[in-house]
């Protein structure tokens, strides 16, 4: 069961209109190494992971869905003001005549989201080296992301969840240790 | 029908909701870190706290501008205040 808050896991404020940027936020929203991606990876993997670190995954996994409704927020924000010609210059005439201004999980490129972004291999160890990926190759996204604009707005919200993929990551690895120390203790009992 | 009988967000609005995001952002931290400390007990002693010290200040913001949960985790006014906007992406 999940329960709504209604409200964001941290403000998101933008200082303009602007399409191009939103474009290019769709990469943390329907992209290989986005939010929706780790959000299903994390909370698909938790039921065959032993009882230990399920915790870590089930909590970091419902973080994940505040995340994605953060890159929600601030598409949402940069192209609602926006015009059909402003869309078609920032290279979204393609998503217009499709969406409209709806948002869809699809990446920067406009490919659309796909489950063979993530795995669950039913081996802890595997699954959890996979998150530590995913947490660093997401944390370099949102870096790149904020070289792209100007908008310190924007690169405020963007800063947050930087820093939130170096604490995941951080816990992913201790979840590992957890693992190798059960192991090892019935080894030798 | 755009934002009907919406509860004006003002100044206080921002600031309440800051004091609570800040509040849950240590929350959602210390539980997190306890997911993988379980015998930490200076941080169980401040999640504890943190999770009382929320509670006048979620009370608050609810007065003045309506349910922050749904199913039953708050209470309501009439009309049922719930699907009343704003929503976050909103403000």
């Amino acid at each position: 069961m999940w329960i709504y808050e209604k409200k964001l896991q941290y403000p998101v404020r933008v200082s303009k209109c602007d399409p191009y940027m939103a474009r290019l936020l769709l990469e943390q929203y329907g992209g290989a190494d986005g939010e929706l991606a780790a959000a299903l990876r994390y909370l698909n993997q938790r039921y065959t992971i032993p009882d230990k670190v399920i915790g870590i995954l089930n909590d970091i996994g419902t973080e994940e869905f505040a995340h994605l409704e953060m890159i929600a927020t601030m598409v949402y924000k940069l192209t609602k003001d926006a015009t059909p010609d402003q869309l078609k210059a920032a290279g979204l005439a393609d998503h217009y005549v499709n969406h409209d201004k709806a948002l869809f999980y699809q990446n920067a490129a406009g490919v659309p989201w796909t489950a063979s972004y993530i795995q669950a291999k039913g081996d802890p160890l595997a699954d959890l080296y996979e998150d530590i990926a995913a947490e660093e190759k997401a944390r370099a996204t949102y870096q790149w992301l904020i070289d792209m604009t100007d908008d310190v707005d924007l690169q405020d919200g963007l800063k947050f969840l930087r820093e939130r993929e170096i604490v995941h990551s951080t816990r992913f690895r201790e979840a590992v240790e957890i693992i190798k120390d059960d192991r090892g203790k019935k080894r030798f009992f | 029908m755009e934002n009907q009988s919406k509860p004006a967000v003002d100044q206080r609005y921002y600031e309440l909701l800051e004091k609570l995001q800040m509040i849950d952002f240590a929350l959602v931290e210390l539980n997190l870190f306890l997911d993988t400390h379980p015998d930490d007990l200076k941080s169980i002693e401040q999640y504890n706290r943190l999770a009382q010290e929320r509670i006048p200040i979620v009370r608050e913001f609810q007065e003045s501008y309506g349910p922050l949960m749904h199913f039953g985790h708050a209470y309501s006014k009439f009309p049922f205040e719930w699907p009343q906007a704003p929503w976050p992406w909103q403000v």
